[in-house]
């Protein structure tokens, strides 16, 4: 499949919604949610390390997420992501936000649901 | 697996994050390009070609850029985090005023710490300005590193004649011949100082004069600051005599008044023309002594009689000048040196016998730097003022330890404060930083303070310093050396007191700090320990101070009590010049017997007599004797002569043989008394009474035989501290000689001002032409002692400070102790320790810290001891009593500062106490 390289704009500001979205129902750890973007888009929306952090950061600064280290046994501690209650009003509102914004484009750009 | 924390760390570096961070970022970073190794190692791609791809995506998006504005810790708490704006002096000064808040929310502990710095640093700066004042400043002139004075470096078997002033080296013989001389000096002037009498008959008032030669002031390059000063001119033989005075008698004597110049001022009756002002600046070339009235010395002659000046074994000059360019003072000396032998061959005191002359010419003149004057005061006084600033530095050590136990207890309580800022991202520098700060800003203030008080501090010592007949006349202000010493000793102290609770805090780890006491901690015992140190230390200190102080105060007693020979209190000292009345030679003795009766009759006078020398007065006369019944060949005795009724007058009690009477006249042969110690270093022990000895009297002179007919107790002589000396008492009848004064001793039933009041009375009476003077005879003795008396006062004062401070510093670590220990002793009571077991408990601990503290400080002070040992008087350093007596007393208040907080432990609460965690 050919990789269509996202408009760089375009993927920073959805970037938000994807990573919270993402941890919406279990808090998961950086390479996790990068791994998961990639997979889950097919390939179209790719970050790396030095792309991704930052996001992730300052989703943090803003109190959309809360890191924390977990040590599971036998293995070196991680830093988990999960959603604050902050975050979880941000995703709702994005959600709505994107759907919306989506519909619209559809209809205006003529790209039709069977 | 490869570790990419270098790589990552690398990038990071530009952004200047604090520690903790950093290492988190390099962490989750490290583990993220971990995982894509393995994602890249799994789909196939070798090692290399892996390491390229990770790296590559590290270096791609601008990492740093993109984490800067998000890394940075928010700007919230003050003095917090790494970089402000402004750098470090805006940091320091942000430091100190979060100090100040500090200070203000803890009045009590900022009022203790800064009266303790206060009066450490004030106590120290007022030594120092003295010693200053009197050894390092330079006089006030212009290039004082030019100044040099001649002096005599060898005078072995002593030298023969008449000395006066304070500074007798050379006789004007000598003068005359070192001035043509000499090479090394462009400009080379004499001087001596005397005390010249200001009225005319009746009580006299003393100006300091000043005698020098006419170059004097243009030698130091002083100019008049009113009229002008003495020129060459004004110092011709057989002169006039212009006088300049000082600005202080100008202001003391005159008001200040404009029309001085060209007035007449009388000295010792004669009058002189005042033509010039000195600046208020000059105070002569003696440092502590200021003169009032400077004359030329031709006038010598005329003011005293006999003069110095025409006496050829009269020493009474003393020589200062400028050395020429290029010249040292080592090389002006060594051509003096050289020069040596040709100016004493020249200048031979005509009377010296063969022995005299012999000795003469073996003396030595060189040259000496003196760019800070000459000084008496340096001479007896450096030594006691370099002790008493080592003792102010030990007590500001003192203060320094306590106010470090001060601030660890305090940062104790401020623990959490401290492991939440390093668990933000501060570091420790910063912290420590923060700390010494605090410090600096209490060692300033307490600077402040105490340069305040070192201004009353030193004053109160120069007026302890000044007697009746000489004042000590120093400059105070202070100058660069004084406000460097200072400031060097603040930041020292800041630094000395500050540092280890610095340390101390920046060690603290954050989890410990965290939990809710800390006590029991790894940290808090090492901060308990380092406080007991302290503590031990100061009590060590304070040993040395206060057997110090003991050692100084006995000598002290010591002297006040040394057997004297005489009885001192209530005696008068009134001493009657008539030269103006020039009585002659003939009959000047019956005119001295005249007075004696008048003063003799006075009610309330119990007995009076004359003697020419006050005894412990610094007053001198000796004279080579031989006594040929014993082989003894030139041996030297100190005289005196005294009037019949003297010993009886001094309560000097006569063990063998007779007083002078009445009957031993210039028509009878001359007789002597003497005292035990003669008897005991001359005649072998043996009845002095019967025997004669003879005194030398020099060229050609037939020697002068006397005959002993008493034997008197030893007094004592020149001074309290001195053996007893061999004495030949001879009588005032018999001076062939006599002076127009009468010098006596007059012993009363009475107050002494009555005594006074009625001598001035009868004499007046007689002819008021007849000047007077009077002194207490026991203040002269005390006069004496001032410098054992300096000692004892300012160490005594010092001791006692430093046992209040070891006591304050004792009472705060043992209360510290029994709060650590609150569980423990909680339990304890629990379990049925009653409440005198509990302050066994305590006090032993306390016990074990001032043992050691004793143990040290008794070592500590032996070796100091011996620094002091040439002060002291019959009194050895090593001297057990007050070792003893100073550890007990230490050992006592230790009891005491313990007391309280080991009572309190013992009625503590268990319930309470076990309840705190």
């Amino acid at each position: 499949m050919p990789t269509k390289v996202m408009d760089r704009e375009l993927k920073k500001g959805s970037a938000e919604l994807l990573i919270l979205s993402l941890i919406e129902n279990r808090p998961r750890h950086g390479y996790e949610i990068s791994k998961l973007i990639e997979s889950r888009s097919d390939g179209v929306l790719r970050f790396n390390v030095a792309s991704f952090y930052p996001l992730l950061y300052r989703l943090e600064q803003r109190g959309l997420i809360e890191g924390r280290w977990v040590e599971k046994a036998g293995q070196r501690r991680r830093r988990y992501y999960r959603l604050t209650a902050e975050g979880r009003k941000m995703l709702k509102e994005q959600r709505s936000t994107w759907r919306d914004f989506v519909h619209a484009m559809n209809q205006i750009t003529g790209a039709e649901h069977a | 697996m490869p570790d990419w924390s270098k790589l990552i760390r690398g990038r990071l570096e530009g952004l200047n994050l604090p520690p903790t961070r950093e290492a988190e970022v390099i962490e989750e970073l490290n583990q993220h390009l971990n995982d894509r190794y393995e994602e890249l190692m799994a789909s196939g791609a070798v090692t290399e070609e892996a390491t390229r791809t990770i790296v590559s995506e590290l270096d791609s998006g601008g990492l740093v850029a993109e984490l800067q504005p998000l890394l940075r810790p928010a700007p919230d708490l003050p003095a917090m985090g790494e970089r402000h704006a402004g750098g470090r002096i805006a940091q320091l000064w942000r430091d100190i005023r979060y100090g100040a808040r500090l200070l203000r929310r803890n009045p009590g502990f900022a009022t203790v710490a800064i009266l303790s710095l206060a009066l450490g640093i004030g106590a120290n700066t007022a030594i120092f300005q003295l010693l200053d004042a009197i050894l390092l400043r330079s006089l006030p002139v212009d290039h004082p590193e030019e100044l040099a004075d001649v002096v005599l470096t060898k005078t072995e078997g002593g030298r023969t004649g008449w000395f006066s002033g304070g500074h007798p080296q050379l006789t004007s013989a000598m003068w005359q011949e070192i001035s043509q001389e000499q090479q090394g000096f462009a400009h080379l002037a004499a001087w001596n100082m005397q005390s010249l009498n200001l009225t005319q008959g009746g009580e006299a008032r003393y100006a300091n004069a000043l005698w020098v030669s006419g170059n004097f002031f243009d030698t130091l390059g002083v100019r008049a600051a009113h009229g002008r000063s003495l020129s060459p001119a004004d110092d011709q033989a057989g002169c006039g005599g212009a006088v300049v005075i000082s600005n202080a008698f100008w202001q003391r004597e005159f008001g200040g008044r404009g029309d001085v110049l060209g007035s007449t001022l009388r000295l010792e009756g004669h009058p002189f023309e005042i033509i010039g002002i000195t600046p208020a600046s000059f105070y002569g070339v003696e440092v502590g002594r200021n003169f009032d009235v400077a004359l030329p010395t031709c006038a010598e002659p005329v003011a005293n009689s006999p003069s110095r000046m025409k006496n050829p074994a009269g020493w009474w000059l003393a020589a200062i000048g400028r050395l020429k360019p290029g010249w040292t003072a080592e090389r002006a000396s060594a051509q003096l040196a050289s020069a040596s032998s040709g100016i004493l061959a020249a200048t031979i005191p005509s009377g010296y016998d063969a022995l005299d002359r012999e000795r003469y010419l073996k003396f030595q003149l060189g040259v000496r730097p003196a760019a800070s004057g000459v000084s008496s005061l340096r001479t007896e006084y450096e030594t006691p003022l370099w002790l008493l600033l080592a003792v102010a530095g030990l007590v500001l050590l003192i203060a320094c330890a306590n106010l470090a136990n001060l601030m660890m207890a305090r940062a104790n309580s401020r623990l959490r404060e401290m492991a939440v800022r390093l668990a933000l991202g501060a570091s420790p520098f910063r912290l420590a930083s923060q700390m010494l700060a605090e410090s600096l800003l209490l060692a300033g203030i307490g600077a402040a303070v105490g340069a305040g008080l070192a201004q009353l501090l030193s004053r109160l010592l120069v007026s302890f310093l000044s007697t009746e007949n000489s004042q000590v006349f120093v400059s105070l202000t202070p100058d660069w050396r004084v406000l460097t010493f200072t400031s060097g000793l603040t930041l020292l102290t800041a630094i000395l007191f500050g540092l280890l609770p610095a340390v101390q805090s920046a060690r603290t780890p954050p989890g410990e700090a965290m939990t809710a006491s800390g006590r029991g901690t790894t940290a808090g015992r090492d901060r308990h320990s380092m406080r007991r140190a302290l503590v031990v230390s100061q009590v060590a200190l304070s040993l040395v101070l206060l057997v110090g102080a003991l050692l100084f105060v006995r000598t002290l007693q010591n002297l006040e009590k040394v057997e004297t020979g005489f009885h001192r209190t209530n005696v008068l000292v009134s001493t009657m010049d008539f030269t103006a009345l020039n009585i002659p030679l003939p009959q000047r003795t019956t005119y001295r017997q005249q007075i004696l009766e008048r003063l003799r009759s006075i009610p309330g006078v119990d007995s009076a007599a004359g003697s020419n020398i006050i005894p412990v007065s610094g007053e001198g006369w000796n004279d080579n004797i031989n006594i040929s019944e014993f082989g003894i060949r030139r041996a030297v005795a100190n005289f005196d002569q005294v009037t019949p009724g003297y010993f009886r007058t001094m309560r000097t009690p006569l063990i063998a043989g007779r007083d002078f009477t009445e009957n031993d006249t210039l028509a009878s042969p001359l007789v002597a008394v003497v005292t035990e110690t003669f008897v005991r270093k001359f005649l072998h022990g043996t009845n002095p009474v019967g025997k004669t000895f003879s005194v030398v009297l020099g060229d050609g002179k037939p020697e002068r035989a006397y005959q002993i007919v008493g034997l008197v107790k030893d007094v004592k002589y020149s001074s309290l501290r001195e053996e007893f000396t061999p004495i030949v008492f001879v009588s005032e009848l018999q001076d062939q000689q006599p002076d127009p004064y009468s010098q006596v001793l007059l012993r009363a039933d009475v107050p002494l001002a009555d005594v006074t009041a009625a001598v001035k009375k009868e004499m007046a009476a007689l002819n008021p032409g007849i000047v007077l003077k009077f002194s207490v005879f026991d203040r002269i003795v005390r006069e004496g002692l001032l410098r054992e008396r300096l000692m004892a006062t300012l160490s005594g004062f010092f001791g006692l400070l430093a046992a209040i401070l070891a006591m304050v510093g004792l009472y705060g670590v043992v209360s510290y102790m029994v709060a650590r220990r609150k569980n423990e002793i909680g339990i304890r009571i629990a379990l049925g320790a009653n409440a005198l077991s509990i302050l066994g408990m305590i006090l032993r601990e306390a016990a074990r810290l001032v043992g050691i503290g004793l143990a040290t400080g008794t070592v500590l002070a032996l070796f100091a001891g011996t620094a002091a040992s040439a002060m002291l008087f019959q009194m050895k350093p090593s001297d057990p009593l007050t070792l003893v007596t100073a550890g007990a007393s230490l050992a006592a208040v230790a009891v005491a500062a313990s007391l309280l907080p080991a009572h309190r432990a013992a009625r503590l609460d268990p319930m309470q106490a076990l309840r705190e965690e």
